[in-house]
């Protein structure tokens, strides 16, 4: 079974939560693992999180995309912004590097996403912006019928 | 949903309750209050009680290593207690599970406070 769901919101940190809640809903119709849907909460708000703070510098007035598919039980979140772009990629994917050490950012973001989820892409262009790609396989559905 | 903060003040030990979704919208204003909280009150220890912190992302560390560094500059030392599985697998992916102190509840934290000092 396949199904997508595409989303713009503005670019306010109010909708970190909001995106999470979409995203949890969205797949808690597939029977997800309790595991499963806080992984994929955790990595829609790094994502997000990302695209306003590092893509739009916190300016609210740009707009992030989150397009979620799944196909066969294979999850695909892309998290898009318009914003400045990511400079050197393989330098912003490494562990505790943050550009912006004086907001007290643990740089673990992309670790998470790499840890929570079976592949991630990055596709950055300066001044054009960013889209994070995220997927994953969701485990079979248990039978639970007598 | 947002994050609440009950802080307590014990001697020079700042117990605080976290609720809620700790994430980047939430960190900001929470910074600002620990910091003033932490000056004023003359503290020097933190023990950290995570069991109704539903949520927690990256800012959320950020957060908690902040006021880390800030305990270790002056000396003080930082208790995590209570941490659900999936905030504490958290800590533990970015290293800081090994740096901080990691008790079962306030009580046995105020304890290893005591018995440190």
């Amino acid at each position: 079974m396949k199904n997508k769901l595409t989303c713009n919101f503005s670019s306010i940190s109010e909708n970190e939560g909001l995106a999470r809640m979409i995203a949890a809903s969205f797949i808690a119709q597939y029977d997800p693992t309790l595991g499963e849907l806080s992984d994929i909460k955790t990595v829609v708000s790094e994502a997000v999180t990302n695209a306003i703070i590092h893509g739009y510098n916190e300016e609210g007035f740009h707009e992030v995309c989150m397009r979620l598919s799944i196909d066969n039980r294979i999850l695909t979140i892309e998290i898009e912004d318009q914003g400045k772009g990511i400079n050197e990629v393989d330098q912003a994917m490494q562990p505790l590097y943050t550009s912006r050490p004086d907001m007290e950012r643990s740089g673990m973001g992309f670790t998470i996403m790499e840890h929570f989820m079976d592949k991630v892409e990055v596709h950055s262009s300066q001044s054009r912006g960013t889209v994070v790609k995220m997927v994953k396989q969701l485990s079979a559905v248990k039978a639970n019928c007598m | 949903m947002a994050c609440r903060v009950e802080a307590e003040v014990k001697g020079s030990v700042l117990l605080l309750r976290m609720s809620g979704e700790l994430d980047h919208h939430e960190v900001g204003p929470i910074r600002k209050e620990l910091a003033d909280l932490m000056e004023s009150d003359s503290i020097r220890h933190i023990i950290l009680n995570l069991a109704k912190l539903e949520f927690m992302d990256s800012s959320g560390l950020g957060l908690i290593l902040g006021r880390y560094k800030y305990l270790q500059k002056i000396g003080g030392n930082m208790v995590l207690c209570a941490a659900t599985p999936t905030v504490k697998r958290l800590f533990e992916m970015s290293g800081m599970y090994k740096i901080l102190m990691v008790e079962i509840s306030e009580e046995r934290a105020l304890s290893r406070l005591e018995a440190v000092q």
